[in-house]
């Protein structure tokens, strides 16, 4: 039996397995001259578990009595963390390495971070969600604060240490109480309990681990930590906690409350959907006033973020797929965003500030107009990517009768644009300043291209957005059914 | 004859003092590792008075488990404040506020 059950969760097995032996390797031979060689494997090895995961997934396994699930959902939310992480990897491979940040253990707690999510969205018992979100949660405190000797890093650090640690303690005490009025830690058992009556404790557990994941997803009301964390963190760091955990957190909380609660729609239903129009209206108004980059970007995330879960929100199998499609989407928009910014640099030094990039169109044309793909991307613009992203949340909220919100998300979205807009203003119609003089390396430069082509071009016709329209599909009727 | 429900409120009262402790402290970092520690410690007299109220085992699992978490999660956060009292020379929560807005 444990053979099986083993065999179903390989790939973390396989991951924690890499971690730990180079974690050793490392420590025991040339430590931190073998970051960058590191760096790259980590990055291959996740890119490869991807593929195997895409090619040898089939059906829906179950390990461990019902603690560990394998199924569609879990497989489309895994290869995307893992094709992000991997990415993420190795943009930031030569920003650090020329800002001697480039550590033996930055990849491998990346890596564990990894596993946590891996476990996160495969989780069917609340005690091994616990331990992947901290799994992931520890290694992210570390990461953030990789660059010790700044007094801003070291703050981001224990700004999000003190949020984080709040926020699985809300989590767990959530988690106490189903489980008490549950009786049970299993999902299975804890959506049997909840199919007649659910008790006033078992809808207090799920308040309270509803908050949990709206910190983990820096949802309004519970976003506080993001703009900060995401200012104070080494760009490449910022870049990966726009993306990888954000779509394991949000994976978590689609499974939790469809795995779990999924007897109770509307119960869970209005919170979510008040969270996300908090979430859109703070994200679109407070960004307005920065002019600091990743501030900027964390503000635009809690924006995004309320708009995958106004998908989450309709609480049909149509919003969880409009919710993956929106995070895919999301990740793409956000690596090939950061890949830009980790490219601006002044003397080599980065560069943060929005106005830098003033007229920047005639120093980079061509990064230039990807910028610009990528800010209607993110605003929502027809024909980019990111404005499939916003029809698809829009129509399932409207196909489950939230018509209100849909039309929210469109003020929302229409505030939001003012920002990115500003900065296609600046690039192409600021005045002239040399603030920047950085060249963009290979991989950030195709990257990029990349990234900027897939977002650009996925509207013609025979694209068809890559076919993630059906996958989608597929993963979002394995959790709703 | 102590009830489950006292349990209970005394966890829930310990989780309220640290969720407190967290807000209303202008003082001190380490403060705010003791209270969230006692935020995770009102859970597991949760857990256990609900393990043994039911007669399930599985609670006390999970307490285990949170108490081991708990553990590396202090490990962490002071290796972290370490770090920054290095770069700040001070703990203060008034003075982590290099980034606003």
């Amino acid at each position: 039996m444990i053979g099986a059950d083993i065999q179903i969760l390989m790939p973390e097995v396989v991951l924690s397995l890499y971690a730990m032996g180079a974690l050793l390797a490392a420590v025991y031979t040339t430590k931190d001259a073998m970051a960058p060689v590191l760096t790259w494997a980590t990055s291959g090895l996740l890119v490869l578990l991807a593929v195997w995961i895409g090619i040898n997934g089939q059906g829906t396994n179950i390990a461990f009595g019902g603690m560990f699930v394998d199924d569609g959902f879990a497989r489309f939310a895994k290869i995307t963390i893992l094709v992000s992480a991997a990415a993420v990897l190795l943009m930031s491979e030569g920003y650090m390495q020329r800002r001697g940040l480039l550590r033996f253990e930055y990849p491998l707690l990346v890596a564990l971070a990894v596993v946590g999510m891996m476990v996160m969205v495969s989780a069917g018992d609340l005690m091994a969600l616990y331990m992947g979100l901290e799994l992931q949660s520890l290694a992210l405190y570390v990461v953030a604060s990789l660059r010790r000797d700044s007094v801003k890093s070291t703050e981001a650090g224990l700004k999000y240490f003190v949020l984080g640690a709040l926020s699985s303690g809300l989590l767990l005490y959530g988690a106490s109480l189903t489980y008490g009025f549950a009786g049970t830690t299993l999902f299975s058992g804890i959506i049997d309990a909840t199919a007649h009556h659910p008790s006033l404790g078992l809808l207090f557990g799920l308040v309270f681990l509803i908050a949990g994941f709206a910190f983990k997803v820096s949802a309004a009301p519970f976003h506080m930590w993001t703009p900060d964390v995401y200012e104070g963190s080494p760009t490449p760091v910022t870049a990966f906690f726009a993306t990888a955990p954000k779509v394991a957190a949000m994976a978590l909380f689609a499974r939790v409350v469809h795995d779990a609660f999924g007897g109770i729609v509307g119960d869970w239903q209005q919170i979510v959907a008040f969270l996300s129009v908090v979430s859109m209206f703070l994200g679109a108004i407070a960004a307005i006033g920065q002019t600091d980059i990743k501030r900027l970007m964390a503000y635009s995330s809690i924006a995004h973020m309320g708009f995958a879960l106004m998908g989450l929100a309709s609480g049909t199998a149509l919003g969880v797929q409009a919710m993956l499609i929106y995070m895919v989407i999301y990740v793409t928009m956000n690596i090939g965003t950061f890949a830009l910014i980790l490219t601006l640099e002044k003397d080599g030094r980065p560069v943060t500030n929005i106005t830098a990039l003033k007229s920047y169109h005639k120093r980079e044309p061509l990064l230039a107009m990807i910028m610009l793909v990528m800010m209607f991307s993110l605003a929502g613009v027809p024909p980019m990517l990111g404005f499939f992203g916003k029809y698809a949340v829009l129509l399932a909220a409207y196909d489950a009768g939230l018509a209100w919100l849909a039309v929210l998300g469109v003020v929302a979205s229409v505030i939001g644009a003012f920002y990115y807009l500003r900065i296609v203003y600046y690039m192409y119609f600021g005045e002239d300043t040399d603030a920047l003089d950085g060249k963009a390396s290979p991989v950030l430069w195709v990257t990029a291209v990349v990234t900027g082509a897939i977002i650009g071009l996925a509207w013609l016709p025979g694209i068809n957005l890559f076919g993630l329209d059906p996958i989608a599909a597929a993963a979002a009727a394995t959790l709703v059914n | 004859m102590i009830g489950l429900e006292h349990y209970l409120t005394v966890a829930a009262a310990l989780f309220v003092i640290g969720i407190f402790g967290l807000f209303l402290n202008r003082k001190n970092v380490i403060i705010l590792l003791m209270s969230i520690e006692l935020m995770l410690l009102a859970v597991n007299i949760n857990l256990v008075a609900f393990s043994s109220y039911l007669g399930d085992l599985v609670g006390q699992v999970f307490t285990l488990f949170v108490l081991t978490v708990a553990a590396a999660e202090a490990a962490i956060g002071l290796a972290i404040l370490v770090c920054f009292f290095r770069n700040r020379g001070t703990i203060d929560v008034e003075d982590v506020n290099v980034m606003k807005g």
